[in-house]
């Protein structure tokens, strides 16, 4: 375990060596037979080292790609199930290899708890060696610290009166006001030495970033056990009230309970769309604006409260956020039956399926007597036909808007307790009234138009239009944590990044000719470009507090050198 | 809502055709710099190799020079030949530290004066865009990547100033062209209003730090396909076989175009983090949900987590140098997917930004 803590993020010479044993111990590890607890050792190590973990990152990157490859089941599983009727030799095979399901996949779920696992068993040991180090001193001085990467020294003159003991305090304090954790040792001896140390934090914001990742994934989970989230189409007039069944449709978190509903309500008054009229070359009819006006209801007996419902402007209510996902036309229709009475009133939700709302419209009367009756076709909100006759929309405003249906009698079949999609009529059974081939011909609709069935079924009437909504309704108890620990790792990942983590030694010594020398040298821990910058700048420091004429530089902190980040000059 | 002009739109558009040509004359400026230095620094080469002896006796010169004398001056003794000091410049290689030094480039001088005559062009087909469109600039593909190259050559640029990177300038410009004739040719769109689902603030804050951090993944793309031809090179001439890759002798040694490259790429990430996180927030607000695994979402965390391996490879054994180099070759081929493959044939919620 320790050897892939000291392998991790060190600068590649000190980590070849730590590898290096790691390694060697692997191989002598492997060698006999390791046992039970041998072997949970050996597996324990190599899921935590640094190879495994990168490998384990870049498979979670390959594994992601299917996904946007393939139509998925959370997303869309309409489109999943066509996928798989189109290509019935492929189709089941991925399915198999869950390629529709590829974020809640058995294979994909390995990939990430295993990257966890590994970064747990990496950032726990990292943590406390971590602590450990922030509470211990610096490092002994080095014998010879013209070995460090930077490297200098300076000359005090005799006359300074400055001995070697006061030059090493006086580092000290200089070195302390720069922000390192400072020891001094042997004040007194010959060569008084001091140790420094500073950019702890680059450690701890190393470590800040892995566990808000952990966090990040936790309040994903979060979201997933005790979130919901679900749909309602609302036309113009219409209610919505927080219940479960207010919804036409609701996915359920898996831990949700139906008493955490908050009985609030949101009614549709307006909602208007403004589309380009041109104003933007070839861009005419595309939209420009939503906006739907609503009033909220915190709690029944509530007030009612104005508010304005937009894209990327949801309304919060109840611990929930209510979204603009969609809109359409709902004609509305008054439909009398064979004996005369109303059997249907109201606005149709058209289903928008090409062009300019060029939307589908299925209207099914089961109340209609004595036969059922059903209702297939369009609504075209500006109803142009071409000299071939077939009918398009020009434009998706109401210009000229239009119903053009099918009729059909019979048994609609909603009896029989199973499920229907409301957007779609079952014809098989049933005996066609109005079609385009019939003598009859097909029924065409203009607002305030009637039109009579044939054989005495009844009438039907296009009272006018109305718009309607999708709202997409969620809660996510677990979105704020994401979001906290989202920006805990940006900290932790810049912190990591751009503190340095360096080490600093003083020697002084007074030599033969009165003069107080002084070496330092510095070695950085990690990736640090601007060790040299530091060197500089302590160089500058030193000369400053002893009053020292500015010379130049040793030659090796004065050249920069080729292939070197670590003496490199900060840009 | 904003008026829109048609006519700054087509003053845009007419920039752009300009920047475009101005670039392209930048371009064959920096390839010409490339041909023209290396056949000065071969004959650099064959004159030192002529006075090799020299040479060595003048490093060796300098090293017991220091400031205050030898060892003998003061201090304990025993100072040593460090790993990273000296003139380590090997046969055929720039100067690691990417400084300005040396020889005046004349054609570089020309090409990187064009440069900065075209990204001012460049800059002006932007902003007239802006104002015909009354809003910023990258809310469909040709405007993301008109703005995007545009970017990458003010970046380019702005690293100029410290760094000695002409080098790059024949594959930054000749990306920026590509990226403009793409966007002429492939991706044109007038100027219009934006769909009420791109209408957020968001839209600035996500897609500009987005468009940044492409641009400097376009950098470091650069500089690792050159760190791999660098490295090939080095080990040619290492076994000491002919050098076929001449040009690249103004090009610095691989791997301090590793270390740069590192050190661009650690900036891009974090501003990829937050592309990822801005993402996130604005699709919380538009769709309700954080994150849904939409094709875009799902290509801008494969980027991440490529990216992420680069950064972690650099720490170990085995991944330095040329995998790392890889690493940072297939995100930038991710960055591509993600814009080109992803809105136009995955079909996703980002389907609508382009065309």
């Amino acid at each position: 375990m320790s050897e892939s803590v000291k392998a991790k993020k060190k600068s590649p010479a000190a980590e070849n060596t730590a590898d290096g044993k790691l390694q060697q111990a692997k191989s002598e590890a492997a060698l006999p037979a390791l046992g039970f607890k041998g072997m949970l050792r050996w597996s324990w190590t190599q899921l935590t080292s640094m190879r495994t973990a990168l490998f384990l990152l870049l498979l979670l990157a390959v594994g992601a790609v299917p996904g946007s490859l393939f139509p998925q089941r959370p997303a869309n599983p309409v489109v999943v199930t066509d996928w798989i009727r189109n290509n019935p030799t492929t189709g089941p095979f991925l399915d198999a290899l869950q390629m529709f399901d590829v974020y809640s996949s058995a294979w994909f779920s390995a990939i990430y708890i295993l990257l966890f696992i590994s970064l747990i068993g990496c950032v726990t040991p990292r943590a406390i060696a971590h602590y450990k180090a922030m509470k211990s001193q610096p490092p002994r001085t080095p014998r010879r610290l013209s070995r460090l990467p930077e490297y200098g020294t300076l000359a005090l003159p005799a006359d300074a009166g400055i001995p070697a003991s006061k030059a090493v305090t006086d580092a000290a304090g200089l070195l302390k006001k720069r922000g390192y954790r400072v020891e001094v040792r042997d004040v007194d001896g010959d060569l008084p030495s001091l140790g420094a140390e500073r950019g702890f934090l680059k450690e701890v914001g190393n470590l800040v970033f892995h566990t808000s990742l952990i966090g990040v994934l936790v309040s994903v989970a979060i979201g997933g056990l005790f979130g919901y989230s679900g749909q309602r189409i609302l036309v113009e007039g219409d209610t919505f009230v927080n219940t479960l069944v207010g919804y036409d449709q609701f996915t359920p978190g898996t831990n949700f309970q139906s008493s955490s509903l908050q009985p609030y309500s949101m009614q549709l008054d307006k909602f208007e769309a403004t589309f380009d009229r041109g104003e933007s070359p070839g861009k005419a009819g595309q939209p420009i604006d939503y906006t739907a006006e609503v009033t909220t209801k915190e709690t029944p007996d509530a007030p009612g409260k104005k508010e304005t419902l937009k894209v990327n402007d949801p309304v919060s209510l109840g611990g929930t956020s209510l979204y603009l996902t969609g809109n359409g036309y709902a004609p509305m229709v008054t439909i009398r039956d064979g004996e005369g009475n109303v059997s249907f009133e109201g606005p149709v939700i058209a289903k928008v399926q090409g062009d300019n709302y060029y939307s589908s419209v299925v209207i099914k009367v089961p109340d209609a007597k004595p036969e059922q009756l059903g209702f297939v076709g369009f609504f075209l909100p500006t109803a142009f036909v071409t000299e071939t006759g077939t009918s398009f929309s020009a434009s998706p405003e109401l210009f000229n808007p239009q119903l053009s249906l099918n009729s059909f009698y019979g048994d609609l079949g909603l009896d029989k307790g199973v499920p229907q999609n409301v957007f779609e009529l079952d014809v098989k059974d049933l005996k066609p009234l109005n079609a385009r081939d019939l003598a009859a011909g097909g029924i065409t609709l203009t607002p305030g138009a009637t039109v009579d069935l044939p054989e005495g079924k009844g009438s039907i009437t296009f009272d006018g239009v109305k718009k309607y909504i999708g709202v997409d309704i969620h809660h996510n108890p677990g979105q704020l944590y994401a979001l906290i620990f989202g920006f805990l790792a940006v900290a932790g990942l810049v912190m990591s990044l751009y503190i340095n983590r360096r080490r600093v030694w003083v020697r002084t010594g007074t030599h033969s000719d009165g003069r107080t020398m002084v070496e330092y040298g510095l070695l950085a821990r990690g990736e640090d470009h601007r060790l040299a910058g530091e060197a500089a700048a302590l160089r500058e420091i030193f000369a400053r507090e002893w009053n020292i004429p500015e010379t130049p530089a040793t030659p090796d902190t004065a050249t920069t050198t080729a292939g070197s980040s670590s003496t490199s000059k900060d840009q | 809502m904003p008026v829109i002009n048609e006519t700054l739109g087509q003053y845009s558009e007419l920039f752009m055709l300009l920047a475009a040509g101005t670039y392209t004359v930048a371009f064959i400026a920096f390839a010409w710099d490339l041909a023209k230095s290396s056949k000065m620094l071969r004959a650099v080469d064959q004159k030192a190799a002529a006075s090799t002896t020299d040479h060595k006796v003048s490093v060796a010169a300098g090293r017991v020079a220091p400031g205050l004398g030898g060892p003998d001056a003061g201090g304990p003794a025993g100072r040593a030949e460090r790993p990273t000091s000296g003139l380590t410049v090997e046969g055929g290689t720039a100067a690691g530290d990417m400084k300005y030094a040396g020889e005046r480039r004349a054609p570089a001088r020309v090409a990187v004066a064009l440069t900065v005559l075209g990204v001012l062009i460049h800059g002006a087909g932007v902003v007239t865009r802006a104002f015909g469109a009354g809003r910023v600039p990258w809310g469909n593909m040709y405007e993301f990547l008109t703005t995007g190259a545009f970017v990458a050559v003010a970046v380019f640029l702005v690293v100029l100033i410290r760094r000695d990177l002409r080098f790059l300038g024949t594959f930054v410009i000749g990306l920026a062209i590509i990226m403009l004739v793409a966007a002429s040719a492939a991706f044109w769109t007038p100027v219009g209003h934006l769909v009420p689902a791109l209408q957020s603030y968001w839209l600035i804050i996500h897609v500009s730090i987005a468009v940044l951090s492409s641009a400097l993944f376009t950098l470091t793309f650069a500089m690792s396909v050159l760190q791999l031809l660098q490295s090939h090179r080095q080990k040619n001439l290492a076994a000491g076989r002919a050098d076929k890759l001449g040009f690249m002798r103004l090009v610095p040694n691989a791997l301090s175009l590793e270390n740069l490259s590192y050190r661009i790429n650690a900036i891009a990430f974090i501003g990829w983090t937050f592309t990822l996180m801005f993402g996130a927030i604005w699709a919380e607000k538009a769709w309700g949900r954080f994150w849904g695994w939409d094709p875009k979402e799902v290509w801008t965390f494969v980027i991440w987590v490529v990216y992420a391996g680069y950064l972690h490879a650099r720490a170990t054994r085995g991944w330095t140098g040329t995998r790392a180099a890889w690493l940072s070759i297939v995100g930038y081929a991710c960055v591509i997917i993600n814009f080109t493959l992803v809105n136009t044939v995955f079909n996703g919620l980002h389907s609508y930004s382009g065309l």
